[in-house]
């Protein structure tokens, strides 16, 4: 194994991705599949949508490996108003689909997007609050 | 050592310390999420100093220009004023100098305050009928333009504020307001940039202030303004836009009728189906919606999902019957009508 391999290896999950610019251009692409999804779209409107889209920038940064500060307990605080409207596994896997179709549209390898779906599970129990 | 002052308190921060880890130790409650400069929950404004720029990062030209920040990143370099985005504005005297009405159920008021109040075509205030009772509009002059402050205020059935101010409201009267707020404004900066406008019934005000502000500005680039309506005895300032669709090539105004009657020179449809049906690619276009909340709603998400950045669509719904004082209702961004 050389050095370059191995220092791939190492790298974290995050800065394999490509860092911040790769979780901008995986929003902009996750967030117009979501909107547009009529299954999980009212969970995601609101009239400030750039504050929307702003909360979906620090979802894919966590679920990217990348540097976040979000507990369990924010997770269930964050989703409680959801859960009340509704929120099920259903709508859960609908968002993990397109955070799947969304990274692989960047070209991002199958065992990373793997990876980053791992991550986003994760959350599942915590944002249904359960 | 760096202060920070919110209400009436002054909070000597520790080194490094965030202003909302300031805030949340004194007990003061402010809403926060993620804690690393992301989602934008915790959204404050500095009404006194500046805050750093990576307190700034990625909110809209519109937020950083009114200093607005995320307390989760903010390291103060100087001592701060801040505010909830909603709170800290200045409470004022005005005089009412000028009254018309615009159609059937919209006034044209006219205020003047000796006071400076620094505001932004498009931005609303808060007009008070007495201290906890109050409804936002949005301003439709332009500072520059014109010495007075424009409203455009819409008769609501059972209106208390509407109501007074059409059966009540005199020219020479004093009134209170509240201001300015609001992010739906011009900004300057890239000229040549397609404009899209579109507004519903008293949601023409802001957009009137707001395409007269890019005139002035020198913008070049089009301009297309709808204004929709059921009837056309629901539009009004049609005459005065054709005018300055006349002097201003680069300005288009589109009168929309979505009623069974459509006289000639008048658009078929509600506005904003109107407008996203002849307007399909919007990357790289400014938009601003105005009105109906259900319709700024929905042409806010056609907009997006037609090219627009989000950062470039502006949007003032106008909430019936909503208490600008009620905390339970969502930020600072939408002007209250009633």
């Amino acid at each position: 194994m050389t050095d370059s391999t191995q220092a791939t290896q190492d790298e974290s999950l995050y800065a394999q991705l490509g860092g911040e610019p790769a979780v901008n251009a995986a929003v902009d692409i996750f967030y117009r599949k979501v909107i547009a999804d009529p299954r999980i779209n009212t969970f995601f409107f609101g009239v400030d949508m750039a504050k929307q889209a702003a909360k979906q920038k620090a979802f894919l940064t966590m679920a990217f490996g990348g540097p976040h500060n979000y507990t369990g307990m924010d997770m269930r605080r964050g989703h409680a108003r959801l859960v009340e409207m509704g929120l099920t596994d259903r709508h859960f896997d609908a968002v993990l689909e397109h955070l799947g179709n969304t990274l692989r549209e960047l070209g991002v390898a199958e065992p990373l997007v793997k990876q980053v779906n791992d991550i986003a599970e994760s959350t599942r129990t915590d944002v249904l609050g359960r | 050592m760096t202060r920070v002052r919110y209400q009436d308190q002054t909070i000597e921060l520790v080194p490094d310390q965030t202003v909302l880890d300031a805030l949340l130790a004194q007990g003061i409650e402010v809403p926060f999420s993620c804690r690393n400069g992301t989602c934008q929950t915790c959204l404050m404004r500095a009404t006194e100093g500046n805050p750093p720029e990576e307190s700034q990062k990625d909110l809209s030209p519109a937020l950083k220009l009114r200093n607005h920040f995320m307390a989760c990143v903010c390291r103060p370099t100087e001592d701060l004023t801040v505010t909830l985005p909603a709170e800290g504005e200045a409470t004022l005297t005005a005089v009412v100098s000028h009254l018309e009405p615009l159609n059937a159920d919209i006034l044209c008021v006219d205020l003047l305050v000796d006071a400076p109040f620094d505001y932004r075509a498009g931005q609303f205030l808060t007009l008070l009928k007495a201290d906890s009772l109050g409804r936002s509009y949005s301003l439709a002059s332009v500072p520059g333009l014109n010495t007075h402050l424009e409203l455009h205020i819409r008769r609501l059935p059972e209106g208390r504020i509407s109501g007074w101010v059409h059966d009540e409201l005199r020219v020479g009267q004093e009134v209170t307001i509240r201001g300015p707020g609001g992010n739906c404004f011009y900004l300057p900066g890239q000229p040549e940039q397609p404009l899209l406008l579109i507004g519903t019934g008293s949601g023409l005000a802001p957009l009137y202030g707001i395409l007269r502000d890019a005139l002035r500005q020198g913008h070049t680039g089009l301009i297309r303004l709808y204004h929709g309506s059921r009837s056309a005895e629901g539009l009004y300032l049609k005459n005065e836009l054709r005018e300055l669709a006349g002097l201003h090539p680069n300005l288009e105004y589109i009168p929309c009728l979505s009623g069974e009657a459509v006289p000639e020179g008048h658009a078929p449809g509600r506005a904003d189906d109107f407008a996203l049906t002849e307007n399909t690619d919007l990357k790289g276009w400014r938009v601003f919606l105005c009105g109906h909340p259900d319709m700024v709603q929905q042409a806010q998400i056609r907009a997006y999902l037609a090219g627009a950045s989000l950062q470039e669509i502006h949007a003032d719904a106008f909430h019936v019957e909503r208490h600008p004082f009620d905390k339970s209702e969502p930020g600072p961004d939408e002007g209250t009508q009633s």
